[in-house]
């Protein structure tokens, strides 16, 4: 069980991402995360899992307190979360096996994943997900020669692998055709209720957020502005977190584009 | 803009602009003139004036080139080639931690680590592979070890910064990807970060290979081994026919040595 409370950051250039987010993520539950672009959804979900720096609240993933996690117990902590990113994020010149089982580097010693040598359970569940997602015959091709689609379900795959207890998932269908989103997102689902997985999706799609998931938070500006079933998602609840007048007045303030200035490898996490 | 009688009117430069360009432009003519009359002061025109007749005297005893020298220049060449590929073995393996310390996105400290590695970087390229062969032939004496050590330390400057661009320049989401699965710094390295930069750096060392089998056929001038003491022993006795053939092997080097690393940059890429 995930629970948000009172989740704030603000980043160094003064723009408030998040203000005072709070809720409960139960076992299973897919919760859709919907919102104008600039209104925080990406921060709130690289919030969780460490890759932004919350600023004030708490997120408890089980009995572990993650906003204030450092080195060593900030990784092991990582592991247990799954991520599925925007545009893959796959190393596209590694092949479709090693981007697989980087779902276990979290779990085995670097000189291990540096020879390759993971273990037979790690390659044989590696070999099984890819199975599900329909690539056993890819596990030897290159990333970058998958189409979009197939780099999704490797994705998902390498997020799997890491046998999770959240899943995160950051606009998976945002560089899909309409066909290849909704089976990445029945992918995603099924997936969730067969291991009785929770998982926040990002995504800007409300018809895909209203199909797939059992639950919808509206993000408007950093506060949670709606909680509720997808059924419950009217044109005035729409408004509530859209907004007509939100066109003009977010175009100068994105603070989903902004970069954070934080090295690659931090030394702080520890090597 | 300006408005004339109600049509907008769009001008690509406002008036001050416009002369601040010129005059831009006529200083730097200006600048020409003066610097060539500075530079030709001291120029004694009737030598520059026989100057055709000069080359043509030289190119003349030049040819035919002696082809039977080139049995006293395998060894040489062999020298040569060594001095070039221990050399870059040496700089590359030097310039790969220093360029992990000079990325901004690798380092461990942009104020303290960050500079110390550019400076190693600034310092061995801002001093030619010759002057460094010089100064280490001094040091420990005429040889191959000098150009070794010359031609590597020219190599870390050239290989680090080149490489540390490319670090600086790799997709950060597959470096988020990897770090959101819980794996340590050098497995982020590893994973992330090696194989994003793996072409660029094949393609660096190879070149930079290429270049050092141009530049190690100099060193010998300085004493530092390799074709260039055979190349100053014949210039010193004018024997320009066999100046003439170490050209032609030079150039026969350097054409093999261009193919190869041609080659080996298709085959990474």
């Amino acid at each position: 069980m995930l629970k948000l409370d009172k989740l704030s950051k603000t980043y160094a250039t003064g723009d408030t991402a998040l203000r005072q987010v709070t809720f409960e993520v139960t076992a299973g539950q897919v919760v859709g995360l919907i919102g104008p672009s600039g209104a925080g959804k990406s921060t709130l979900i690289r919030c969780i899992n460490r890759l932004v720096e919350p600023s004030e609240g708490t997120i408890t993933l089980g009995d572990t307190n993650l906003a204030r996690l450092k080195g060593r117990a900030l990784r092991r902590a990582r592991r247990r979360i799954g991520m599925i990113f925007q545009e893959y994020a796959l190393v596209e010149r590694l092949t479709v096996m090693e981007n697989v089982l980087s779902g276990r580097l979290g779990y085995v010693p670097a000189w291990r994943s540096f020879l390759r040598r993971y273990s037979p359970e790690d390659v044989s569940q590696a070999f099984s997900l890819l199975e599900k997602v329909g690539l056993s015959d890819y596990f030897n091709k290159r990333a970058d020669a998958l189409s979009g689609g197939q780099r999704q379900r490797v994705g998902i795959a390498r997020a799997l692998e890491q046998n999770p207890e959240l899943l995160l998932v950051d606009e998976p269908t945002a560089s899909l055709d309409p066909k290849t989103s909704r089976q990445i997102m029945r992918l995603i689902g099924s997936a969730c209720r067969e291991r009785n997985l929770p998982a926040i999706i990002n995504i800007h799609d409300v018809m895909l957020a209203q199909q797939f998931t059992d639950r919808i938070i509206g993000l408007r500006a950093g506060e949670v502005v709606f909680d509720g079933s997808p059924r419950a998602l009217t044109d005035q609840v729409l408004t509530r977190i859209f907004g007509d007048e939100d066109w003009t007045r977010m175009r100068g303030e994105e603070p989903d584009s902004e970069q954070t200035r934080t090295p690659t490898v931090d030394l702080a996490e520890g090597v | 803009m300006t408005r004339n009688s109600s049509t907008p009117v769009w001008h690509y430069r406002t008036r001050t602009q416009t002369l601040i360009h010129w005059l831009g432009w006529f200083s730097l003519v200006a600048l020409t003139v003066f610097c060539w009359q500075l530079m030709n002061e001291n120029t004694i025109w009737a030598f520059v004036s026989d100057a055709p007749d000069q080359a043509a005297d030289i190119g003349g005893r030049m040819f035919p080139p002696a082809w039977g020298y080139i049995d006293e220049l395998w060894a040489p060449l062999w020298d040569t080639i060594n001095i070039a590929t221990l050399g870059t073995l040496m700089g590359v393996a030097i310039a790969i931690p220093v360029a992990f310390l000079a990325a901004t996105n690798t380092t461990p400290s942009t104020r303290f680590v960050r500079p110390v590695a550019l400076l190693v970087i600034v310092a061995s390229r801002s001093i030619n592979s010759l002057i460094w062969a010089l100064l280490l032939v001094a040091i420990i004496g005429p040889g191959l070890l000098a150009g070794v050590f010359a031609i590597g330390l020219r190599s870390i400057g050239f290989v680090a910064k080149l490489l540390y661009e490319a670090i600086e320049e790799i997709d950060t989401t597959q470096v988020e990807a990897i770090r959101a699965t819980g794996a340590s710094g050098a497995q982020v390295i590893d994973y992330a970060i090696v194989p994003q930069i793996l072409p660029a750096f094949w393609g660096i060392s190879v070149f930079r290979w290429d270049i050092n089998i141009r530049e190690s056929t100099i060193l010998g001038l300085v004493g530092a081994g390799g074709l260039g003491i055979q190349l100053s022993a014949s210039l010193a006795t004018l024997a320009w026919n066999q100046v003439a053939m170490i050209f032609v092997v030079i150039l026969a080097t350097v054409v093999i040595a261009e193919w190869v690393s041609a080659k080996v940059r298709q085959a990474v890429i």
